[in-house]
């Protein structure tokens, strides 16, 4: 069944839009747009150095981004410098050390494209096992820190207050975070991760009161987007990632109107 | 004098210093048990602060904090919700703890805003959200209540019932109450135990040896000392004529 690299695909695709649903609440609800940017864009060094070391992409890619967010924590301890300018600092600064590293590496033909923007041709029965599992294993981790993690997103002080250790709940969504960017970057392309985590989210929060009603929408309409956008990729003969952040961006689009309503109705 | 077991929370010389500067120093006070302990003080005094060092909020004070519960409820004096949060009343009362319907729906009447469950946090006025905030902090029944102004924005009648709801609630689960407020009048005749700060424990006892203290005086002003001598028959004990107040 997963001869076919379109099912793989697929199957591949709907395993990132399930997990990406639930994160992608988080990353909008507590901010983290630019942190989810910041990370992918480290992913380039992750996936080169996999090549220079014959090593697992996702692992590889987990490890480096896992090793940036840490970074930034610590440079935002230490230094003065505001947090988008730091972001911005470690989000070039790894892209541009991952290009330089993969000009080296003239003995490996990249797929640079691929790299950037998604590639479905390149899911392997391997890649799935990945998703699959790496997925279940975020989703279950951010079950368990689901309350100390919402909590100090409503208010820090409150969940601390009340003895609910939001720092450790914060420390390990930022590994869930890194996780996420690594097992989808195949599908996805390290530039439009973040994008497959907010756009469904954001589209969510148009259609939803609660926050448990925003992670359901949020994982259809990644779900859709995935599918919408494998089916384009494979008629039209376009990107993957590209098509499916199209049409997650319809599907926002289309979300907007609700909005208009219910203001309508609240008038 | 109580036995140590009924102490929730104690604070030993307790300070904090935020880039060289005091926000307030030396603050040791304990919280027992079916009492309650207000702190008064004027604005940029440390209330707030010691409130937050007591919940062990802050990392790397000075002296020492012992906290000898984990059910503690707490409404803080600002509090800011990110409105790209989808979250209703009744989202909100689960925050820290789930629970069940009955319990959230008894500590909503208590508080008088059971007919907002359903309504987004963001739509609620000031006096209805601190009435919400209330609410949340006595649902899951803690030993110790820390409430850092928590009337502000209501109405002038519901000041009152509140303040009478928190007295009713020390004394029926007898838990402990870590109270700031500015409201010398209606704090006091509830009060077991009054903590004056100014950047340090100006002075500390009783709400009648407080309102002597010629430190106190120099701080509120006259009448607020004779605001505290009203309530002087409601506390049935012997004053001595120290001038520095020691803790019982």
């Amino acid at each position: 069944m997963f001869d076919d690299f379109f099912i793989r695909a697929l199957v591949a695709g709907i395993g990132v839009a399930f997990v990406t649903g639930p994160l992608g609440c988080f990353v909008i609800w507590r901010r983290l747009s630019y942190f989810g940017d910041t990370l992918a864009h480290s992913a380039l060094l992750g996936v080169t150095l996999a090549f220079t070391m014959e090593f697992n992409i996702a692992i590889s890619v987990f490890v480096i981004s896992s090793i940036i967010a840490l970074i930034l924590i610590q440079l935002q301890k230490k230094t003065n410098l505001p947090g988008d300018a730091l972001l911005g600092l470690l989000a070039h600064s790894s892209l541009a050390v991952g290009l330089v590293v993969i000009g080296f590496l003239t003995f490996i033909r990249f797929d640079i494209m691929g790299l950037l923007f998604g590639d479905i041709l390149a899911v392997s029965v391997d890649d799935l096992l990945i998703i699959w599992i790496g997925g279940a294993l975020i989703l279950l981790v951010l079950k368990l820190i689901w309350k100390p993690l919402f909590a100090s997103t409503v208010n820090y002080e409150l969940a601390e207050a009340e003895g609910l250790n939001p720092d450790r709940a914060k420390a390990i969504f930022t590994i869930l975070v890194a996780a996420i960017i690594a097992i989808s970057i195949k599908m996805v392309g390290l530039l439009l991760i973040t994008g497959m985590l907010i756009i469904p989210a954001a589209m969510a929060r148009n259609l939803s009161s609660s926050p448990q009603s925003m992670v359901i929408y949020s994982i259809i309409g990644g779900l859709l987007s995935v599918i919408i956008g494998l089916f384009t990729s494979l008629e039209f003969n376009t990107s993957s990632g590209p098509s499916i952040i199209t049409a997650a961006l319809l599907l926002f689009i289309l979300s907007l109107f609700k909005i208009k309503q219910t203001i309508k109705l609240k008038n | 004098m109580s036995t140590d077991q009924n102490i929730l929370v104690k604070l030993n010389d307790a300070g904090l210093q935020l880039n060289n500067k005091w926000l307030v120093k030396g603050v040791s006070l304990q919280v027992e048990k079916g009492e309650i302990v207000t702190l008064i003080g004027p604005n940029g005094s440390g209330k707030s602060t010691t409130a937050k060092i007591a919940l062990g909020i802050y990392k790397k004070i000075d002296g020492s904090v012992e906290k000898y519960t984990n059910k503690v409820g707490y409404v803080p004096q600002k509090i800011s919700i990110d409105w790209t949060l989808p979250l209703r009343v009744n989202d909100f009362m689960m925050l820290t703890e789930s629970l069940n319907k009955d319990t959230i729906d008894e500590a909503l009447s208590l508080t008088g805003v059971i007919h907002l469950k359903d309504k987004n946090l963001g739509d609620l006025s000031g006096g209805e959200f601190q009435r919400v905030l209330l609410a949340r902090a006595i649902s899951k029944k803690p030993d110790l209540l820390v409430l850092d102004e928590p009337v502000q924005g209501v109405d002038f009648t519901g000041e009152i019932a509140l303040y009478e709801l928190i007295k009713k609630i020390s004394d029926e689960l007898s838990c402990g109450i870590l109270l700031i407020s500015h409201d010398l009048h209606t704090v006091m005749s509830a009060t077991d135990h009054v903590v004056c700060l100014n950047g340090h424990v100006c002075c500390s006892g009783s709400p009648m040896d407080v309102a002597k203290n010629n430190e106190y005086k120099a701080l509120f002003g006259e009448q607020a000392s004779q605001i505290l001598s009203r309530y002087e028959h409601k506390h049935d004990h012997i004053h001595t004529d120290e001038g520095e107040i020691k803790k019982n």
